[in-house]
């Protein structure tokens, strides 16, 4: 795969790829893994390891894409400061689920996420390490990682004791403040910031958490250098990302990939009236057209009102409807809302009732313009970012799909399959039980 | 140094006092919600403000200093 792209060109071609993923695509366990990659890097003090991963430019994978060595430096800065040991937590909830990323590279390669936390955990001086990963997953990733900490244990090689924590199968047990809550013995629900995290985490100590790509990430940075690490990808956002991808017949694909690649070289041939959701359910709609044009990086998809987010993509095909799925996506948001902020308590279920309205036949005028009010009402007036990207979800639809709208007043739908497309889950939250 | 309206959004529980001291830069939303201007508070409202900020029943609104 090259990275050649319009617009600002790679630093190298990424001759590489894939990078994290083991090539036999077999689970990885410590002789495999210490074959492919030799042992960890440490660099015997904490900080050491920042200037690597500045230079490199690594940013958050998990989908803010927060530069990496500010949060370490944050963290590393609040401990030292506070004179108060931090914590490091690999977060690999992955509660989106559209994505199957995080889940894929823990079932594959679960010692280079666990060489990275140990390489986190001694840049910032922590000293001790949570695994944050859900439960539910067709793969048993829950006992795949217990057998790579025994493993670990067994060769002596850890510095810091890493504990294996399991997240609720809730779409925001992965927020970062929600999943804090959770490890402290709550539910696992969003908390007001400030103060961040870095500050006052866990048990109030400063507290670093990162994708669990993030730090697989980290793990080849410290082995082979900032230099090779922006071999692929653009100037201003270098390196491979992994991304789930789904086209039109559905089934996920996982791949590597260097950041700045055309999204027609990844989703294929696109059918004109299709469209692209590019970030999963906090993500963007974007007509097929548009999509062709765009690049995987924040710099190209901002100019559509995307984001890069963890790497999700998904085609929707044409004998779908675009409003039918957007509202059956956005009736799971509105009750995967904690609850506990009036706007999105209030907001999403109204615009989850009147999409449905607007995905049926012949819908009230006052339905389209409800939605619309409604997603600017919510849009950043909650503790956590849920409103805010579900409103970008809702919006996005609105425009990709005005066409069909405009058919349906007409009481004209153009989908013709009736089978869902979106991947929900199938369990709804009903009590909080389900939240802890 | 200026001062800003934050309403933390868990503990405000839509009384809608902050809107009836305030009116100047916090409205309410359709569902009685406040809708918090998030410019630096000028000097002349800054005694309206603190009264907002105490009539809170749920200690939901504050200042953040910057």
């Amino acid at each position: 795969m090259t990275t050649a792209t319009k617009g600002m060109p790679a630093e190298g071609t990424a001759t590489d790829l894939p990078r994290l993923l083991p090539a036999s695509q077999q689970p990885e366990d410590w002789y495999a893994h210490t074959a492919r990659f030799g042992r960890i890097p440490f660099r015997d003090g904490a900080g050491r390891l920042i200037p690597d991963v500045r230079h490199a430019g690594l940013t958050g994978r998990g989908g803010a894409a927060f530069p990496v060595h500010r949060k370490l430096s944050a963290v590393l800065e609040a401990a030292t400061s506070r004179r108060r040991t931090a914590v490091v937590i690999a977060n690999g909830a992955e509660s989106e689920p559209a994505s199957d990323k995080d889940a894929t590279l823990l079932w594959l390669a679960p010692h280079l996420v666990l060489d990275g936390l140990q390489l986190a955990a001694e840049a910032v001086g922590a000293e001790q390490a949570i695994l944050y990963t859900h439960v539910d997953r067709a793969k048993d990733v829950g006992r795949r990682l217990q057998h790579a900490l025994d493993e670990r244990r067994a060769a002596g090689v850890d510095r810091v004791p890493v504990q294996l924590a399991l997240a609720p199968p809730r779409f925001l047990s992965g927020q970062e403040t929600a999943l804090i809550s959770h490890l402290a013995g709550g539910a696992a629900i969003p908390t007001f910031v400030p103060p961040r995290v870095t500050e006052r985490g866990l048990d109030n100590a400063p507290t670093l958490v990162q994708n669990v790509e993030t730090l697989a990430h980290v793990a080849l940075i410290a082995r082979r250098g900032p230099r090779w690490f922006r071999q692929a990808g653009t100037r201003a956002e270098p390196g491979s990302m992994l991304c789930t991808i789904r086209r039109a017949d559905g089934t996920p694909r996982i791949t590597e990939v260097p950041l700045g690649m055309p999204l027609r070289d990844l989703l294929g041939p696109l059918a004109p009236e299709s469209a692209v959701l590019v970030g999963g359910y906090h993500g963007t709609w974007i007509p097929a057209a548009a999509a062709a044009r765009l690049t995987l990086d924040n710099e190209s998809l901002e100019t559509a009102g995307a984001r890069v987010g963890a790497g999700i993509l998904l085609t929707l095909p044409p004998e779908h409807c675009g409003l039918a799925e957007t509202a059956r996506t956005v009736r799971y948001l509105a009750l995967e809302s904690a609850g506990q902020c009036g706007p999105c308590l209030n907001g999403l279920p109204r615009m989850a009732a009147a999409l449905a309205e607007l995905a049926g036949g012949r819908p009230r005028r006052q339905a389209r313009a409800d939605v619309e009010r409604w997603a600017g009402l919510v849009a950043g007036r909650g503790a956590c970012h849920h409103p805010d990207g579900t409103a970008r979800f809702v919006r996005s639809a609105l425009l990709t799909f005005a066409g069909e709208l405009d058919r349906h007043e007409r009481g004209r739908c153009s989908g013709t399959s009736r089978r869902p497309f979106l991947p929900i889950p199938s369990g709804q939250a009903r009590t909080e039980e389900d939240w802890t | 140094m200026s001062e800003k309206l934050l309403v933390n959004p868990i503990e405000c529980q839509g009384h809608g006092a902050c809107a009836e001291l305030l009116p100047e830069m916090i409205t309410l939303d359709e569902w009685g919600y406040p809708i918090v201007d998030g410019r630096p508070i000028p000097p002349a409202l800054d005694r309206d403000a603190r009264a907002a900020i105490s009539a809170c029943p749920t200690l939901a609104l504050r200042l953040l200093r910057s």
